[in-house]
């Protein structure tokens, strides 16, 4: 359906063309020359790494960052192709369901850098010699951190599709696959894009940070801006730095005015309203392809294929369909195997799980991991209340002043989406050069890229809070700490915890890159589980590597369940405005 | 429409169908109870009853969305297994994909039937002119009016051709005026004979919308859903309200639809039969307050006809039955021959001040809705005078829904607050018997 809004209007016009469609055009065939060059990179044996390695010269920069966007971009392909096919089997088969939803949430507090080990050993392995496995170890790694939240989000908008439009499509014959395409995606669309736009500002962190890396013997630096950076602080370049910072800068705005917001301004039709209702979104992109009208016709076969994609008559399998016969309750039988098989493949893991790390590891492993985990959880609960003091009363004046919100909205944005672990040399030498304390002076690097989501966010809530609200709380004289208490943070409270939640996600995961810096030949390292996670990970030592995550997980896991989870259910009950 | 010589052929045939849905504590609830239905060719039958009457149910039924728990449905002679071909749908919130043009929704069920892009945009746009639709092809739904945009439901559903056009309570997300225009739009193209249909199912709660449209009424009781009785409409297109046989069918109606088979409207008996398993609508107490003072005064000195006071109030049929049901649970005032009249206590309530009203309300809760005196004594008796909300939820679910359930737990808690018998903490679900005056300390 991705197109197929635009051909009534395609068909009216003669199609003739116009300056646009030049303009577009050289913009569509630039992107093609543009991915077939990077793409040919790839194929180059593994040593061509070493025969050419990175650069510090800024004219190489833009290649550079062209091999890093196109990770991304290969990235977010697999993530929408992998939520598509795993949300809709999740929710419309309740076995697998089962299964799938509990397994997204622990995938969802793994951390990602954590998965980066494991990944490069086998994807060297796949592909040997060639550094296709090693571009796909990194794509890998961005993967698992944008696929969980765009699978949960669009699993949840198909459970939640509107039972009248369920019934329509029913009544009027609409089959499956037909189902899916005209009401599920539709309907799925605005939360997945927010989700995966979420999933592009995160995924720059790991990109960078996966491109240079280290297992045991293996180093692996793969063209693009991280490993320029990676190289740049071995060479205590900052110049370097500075270039590449600069460089991200330019490749962001880039990407989210090239792309992001013409989705955005496209996908805005899919918003689930039944009245027109505020500013539309707009992208100057999206309206310069609208105004061309060769260009658009070249689109008319793919919206062609496209509706006979979506219009193909499949039926899911039986089992996947759900049953409204009242007497067909579920099978017992088939439930009964089904358990049975879920049981065994536990209990093998576990099984094998026990035996590989007791043969590896000592009880005092494990209380070593815990150590500085509890260490890293210090770290992350000071941090977030650190940002919370300073983060909570700037976005509440920024967002009650709306002019200056429109300003500064997007800036929180892209500063939430940019690389923070671009600038940790910078924090790094100013540290090597005062001669601070590691322990404390690196843990704010962990907040550094993250902190951004809780000022966004407050933000966005304090720009959403009622103005007949204020004016009550104006004409009742309530001021000061009153009207802090009473009137702005109740208001404010569900935004504010939406970005705290991701803040403290993100943190977490930064704890592997910002637990342990260096500067030339000088390390520092913190006391903590990323520290201990990254010194595992650059000794190849596997069993530590797993045990430091499985500790990371459960530690995330259950701060998410025992802290944030009722604050945030407390604030959607209780103070969700409207 | 149809050969007149040739016999009326039977579109749908229901026997004996029952369905019943699972509620809270494991039983099931009967929604619909052994109801039987024929639909020919030719005629409009309308469904009227109550919310909750399970006529919507039997309209899906009926469509193929839902299956019968049992009894027979079929359709030209063919089990109704999932939805039949020639039958489509018009629904309640219009179902419309708002990320589809009008046309495109129009084009949608043809599309799922195969019909090529060249026929499928020849009936559509036919079915849009039909419609009044023109000029509005390529707008989305969200710019449409609420009028507009079921006319695009209507327009979706006669593009396929359907032998039958199912429609739940089409008309009732309008307004007034949009409503009575595509109410007449609609019943001067069916007795022009240009709608692509043979027949129409509707439901309504609209007694005066089955009466304008209608060729035949059935009349649906509630708890479980039965037809409880059926009226031939015989008036001419286009039919005048204000004809003394129109008003007196309505009349009738009203009358018929305040007098329930299994629940009589004596006081006694609802007492009888309810008790603690009684499902209370939610109504406020400023409501039924404002009626009860409506009742009393000037013009109708305690006395109401329905379908007048339905009219002045601009309620419909339902929710002025659904207000009345609720006085006459509390013996303010009750139904006799279609006429809604006060109690000597809803009398004496009318001209009461605020306090003394409360009090008099909380002594009707307390005597005549046995869940509150239940609510009342627990708390009485227990030494901390508070108990879970739960310990009542799950009374409550052993004789409902758990969806009854909670309507009629957020009456309890509404009226009881009002009434002053007791405190509701919404965040522990606790009742309690403190005086939510004296302490102000948290929350």
């Amino acid at each position: 359906m991705t197109l197929q809004d635009l051909r009534i209007a395609v068909l009216t016009r003669a199609p003739r063309p116009n300056v646009w469609d030049l303009v577009a055009l050289i913009l569509v065939v630039g992107a093609m020359v543009l991915i077939v060059y990077g793409g040919e990179q790839t194929t180059l044996p593994l040593s061509a790494l070493e025969v050419t390695p990175v650069s510090l010269d800024p004219a190489n920069l833009p290649l550079y960052a062209l091999r890093t966007t196109l990770r991304m971009l290969l990235a977010i392909v697999c993530s929408t192709v992998f939520t598509f096919i795993y949300a809709a089997v999740a929710a419309k088969s309740r076995r697998a369901e089962m299964v799938l939803i509990p397994l997204l949430d622990i995938l969802q507090s793994v951390p990602i850098l954590g998965f980066l080990t494991f990944t490069v050993v086998f994807f060297l392995n796949l592909f040997p010699g060639q550094v296709l496995g090693a571009e796909l170890a990194c794509v890998f790694a961005i993967f698992t951190s944008q696929a969980w939240n765009m699978t949960f989000s669009m699993y949840q908008s198909i459970r939640n599709v509107p039972k009248d439009l369920e019934e329509a499509s029913r009544s009027f014959h609409l089959s499956g696959w037909q189902r899916f395409w005209r009401l599920d995606v539709p309907f799925a669309m605005p939360g997945l894009i927010w989700n995966a736009m979420m999933s592009m500002s995160g995924g720059w962190f790991f990109v960078v940070a996966s491109e240079a890396i280290t297992v045991g013997n293996t180093t692996v630096t793969l063209p693009g801006v991280g490993s320029y950076v990676a190289t740049a602080i071995e060479k205590r370049d900052l110049g370097a730095i500075g270039y590449a910072l600069l460089t991200m800068l330019l490749v962001i705005i880039a990407y989210d005015q090239l792309l992001f917001r013409p989705i955005v301004a496209w996908a805005d039709k899919f918003r689930f309203e039944q009245t027109a209702s505020g500013d539309a979104p707009t992208s100057w992109m999206l309206d310069l392809f609208r105004r061309t009208r060769a260009l658009r016709a070249l689109t008319l076969p793919f919206a062609a294929l496209n509706r006979a994609f979506s219009n193909l008559n499949i039926e899911w399998p039986k089992a996947l369909r759900p049953s409204d016969k009242p007497g067909a309750a579920p099978s017992r039988i088939i439930d009964a195997l089904w358990f049975a098989l879920i049981g065994l493949s536990t209990g093998y893991a576990a099984y094998k799980a026990y035996v590989y790390l007791s043969a590896n590891l000592q009880p005092s492993d494990v209380y070593q991991a815990v150590l500085g985990g509890l260490a890293t959880l210090l770290r992350v609960v000071v941090l977030i209340a650190l940002a919370t003091l300073i983060w909570v009363p700037i976005g509440v004046w920024i967002g009650l002043r709306p002019k200056l919100a429109e300003r500064v909205q997007p800036l929180a944005q892209f500063l939430a989406a940019f690389p923070a672990n671009l600038a940790f040399p910078v924090f790094v030498l100013l540290i090597v050069r005062h001669s601070l304390s590691a322990n404390i002076w690196l843990s704010p690097l962990m907040i550094l890229g993250t902190q951004w989501y809780i000022l966004f966010n407050v933000i966005a809530g304090a720009s959403a809070f009622p103005s007949d609200l204020r004016e009550a709380a104006a004409s009742l004289h309530l001021s000061g700490w009153r009207w802090w208490v009473k009137v702005i943070l109740p208001g404010i409270f569900p935004y504010y915890v939406t970005g705290a939640i991701t803040a403290s996600g993100g943190s977490w995961n930064a704890s592997i890159v910002a637990e342990v810096a260096s500067w030339g030949d000088t390390h520092l390292s913190a006391t903590g589980l990323g520290a201990y996670i990254a010194k595992a990970t650059e000794d190849g030592d596997f069993p530590r590597v797993v045990l430091g995550i499985a500790v990371m997980c459960v530690m995330v896991t259950l701060f998410n369940r025992l802290f944030w989870r009722p604050l945030y259910a407390f604030g959607e009950r209780r103070l969700r405005l409207g | 429409m149809l050969d007149p010589t040739k016999p009326p052929a039977t579109l749908i045939d229901l026997r004996g169908v029952s369905r019943s849905f699972p509620k809270g504590s494991g039983e099931d609830l009967l929604v619909l109870d052994k109801v039987d239905l024929t639909i020919r060719s030719g005629e409009i039958v309308g469904l009227l009853g109550r919310s909750g009457s399970g006529k919507s149910t039997l309209l899906r039924i009926i469509a193929g969305l839902i299956a019968p728990s049992s009894g027979a449905a079929t359709c030209r002679g063919e089990m109704i297994q999932g939805p039949p071909n020639g039958v489509a749908m018009v629904f309640q919130s219009f179902a419309l994909f708002p990320w589809l043009t009008v046309l495109q929704n129009v084009e949608l069920g043809l599309e799922a039937l195969g019909i090529d892009a060249a026929e499928r945009r020849k009936r559509a746009i036919a079915a849009i002119d039909l419609i009044g639709l023109d000029g509005f092809e390529s707008a989305y739904p969200k710019e449409l009016s609420g009028g507009m945009r079921q006319r695009v439901g209507f327009a979706r559903a006669l593009v396929v051709h359907p032998d039958l056009l199912l429609m739940d309570e089409p008309f009732s997300a309008l307004d007034v005026l949009t409503a009575e225009t595509l109410r007449t739009d609609l019943v001067d193209l069916w007795t022009d004979g240009r709608l692509p249909i043979k027949s129409v199912l509707m439901v309504t709660h609209n007694i005066e919308e089955a009466v304008l449209m209608c060729d035949r009424i059935l009349v649906f009781s509630s708890n479980p859903g039965r037809v409880a009785a059926e009226f031939k409409v015989d008036l001419p297109h286009p039919r005048n309200r204000l004809d003394a046989t129109f008003r007196q069918l309505v009349d009738t109606l009203y009358e018929r639809m305040t007098q329930r088979p299994i629940k009589p409207p004596t006081m006694e008996n609802i007492q009888a039969n309810a008790g603690v398993g009684m499902v209370l609508d939610h109504v406020s107490s400023n409501v039924l307050s404002g009626l009860i003072e409506t009742l009393a005064n000037e013009p109708y000195n305690g006395r109401a006809d329905l379908p007048v006071l339905a009219g002045q109030l601009q309620l419909e049929a339902d929710e002025i039955l659904h207000l009345g049901e609720s006085l006459q649970l509390l013996h303010f005032a009750q139904f006799k021959d279609g006429d809604l009249v006060l109690t000597e206590a809803g009398n004496r309530f009318a001209h009461l001040e605020t306090d003394a009203r409360k009090k008099l309300f909380a002594e009707h809760l307390v005597t005549y809705v046995p869940v509150m005196g239940l609510i009342k004594r627990v708390l009485d008796e227990r030494p901390s005078h508070t108990a879970p909300a739960a310990r009542f939820r799950n009374e409550l679910e052993d004789y409902m829904s758990e969806e009854y359930a909670d309507e009629t737990l957020k009456t309890i808690v509404s009226w009881g607050r009002y009434a002053e018998l007791f405190a509701y903490d919404e965040q522990s679900e606790t009742f309690s018997l403190e005086n939510p005056g004296v302490d102000e300390g948290h929350g």
